[in-house]
């Protein structure tokens, strides 16, 4: 990893990083969510770069406020929260989808970047390796 | 659900471990639980081991997770500064695997994210 001090995902040409994880579910119904970045901790924590994308109902996952829920089930808020803890601090978000659902940079619990379709599709095709959730 | 494989008796409780010497029960755990855990394989728990026992507990408090190795490095390098936040001080502490018998210790699940 770096250590740049600078906000690595403001370039505008797309970083290549070891693996893109890409979250287009919500955090509740379903373990999409959990298992998508239990995946990208496993590749953080042999030192691999990652990034994730959130897309389509997976922005959900970001939004600030979020809890375990009355089941007592763990909820995903503390998992992403330890996402800086393995160094994953590249996170970028579908400008489309956040607008789809009235929502904005600022209702986000995490810093992360808004990309428009085209950003993305740039994004992607930088990857070598990227996995879909 | 963990389940049960033996107990270990500490202070007259009988306290639940899983095949892998995890506790059963997070709740059950006291330091005396670690002293005895400890003590068991032969380690003896210093001042050094206990600080980043209780490190361990805090990110579990904070994360509910117990963390692998790297991230482990960085959160004691963080709070006990760059000479304790290396592999190499864990590993001397904790030998074999410092996430794994840390987490063990501090009576938090095995590391998810550690194979």
């Amino acid at each position: 990893m770096t250590d740049d001090e600078t906000a690595p995902a403001a370039d505008t040409q797309p970083i290549s990083l070891d693996l893109l994880v890409i979250l287009r579910h919500p955090p509740h119904g379903s373990s999409w969510l959990r298992e998508g970045v239990d995946v990208a901790l496993v590749a953080a924590a042999f030192g691999q770069a990652v990034g994730l994308l959130f897309q389509g109902d997976g922005v959900f996952a970001l939004v600030e406020g979020q809890g375990a829920g009355p089941l007592g089930q763990k909820g995903t808020h503390a998992q992403l929260a330890m996402l800086e803890m393995y160094d994953i601090e590249r996170l970028w978000v579908s400008a489309s989808a956040l607008r789809a659902r009235g929502l904005t940079l600022a209702d986000l619990a995490l810093p992360a970047l808004a990309l428009e379709a085209d950003e993305i599709d740039h994004l992607v095709h930088a990857q070598p390796r990227t996995l879909l959730f | 659900m963990t389940t049960m494989a033996r107990t270990i008796t500490v202070e007259g409780l009988e306290i639940g471990l899983d095949p892998e010497g995890y506790l059963v029960s997070l709740a059950d755990w006291t330091p005396a639980v670690a002293e005895a855990l400890a003590s068991e394989e032969g380690r003896e728990l210093s001042a050094a081991h206990w600080e980043v026992l209780t490190l361990l507990r805090d990110f579990y408090q904070r994360y509910e997770a117990a963390p692998a190795m790297r991230p482990l490095v960085k959160v004691v390098r963080q709070a006990l500064g760059e000479e304790k936040g290396s592999s190499i001080y864990l590993m001397r502490l904790f030998p074999e695997s410092p996430a794994k018998v840390g987490a063990r210790l501090a009576g938090l699940p095995k590391p998810t994210n550690c194979l």
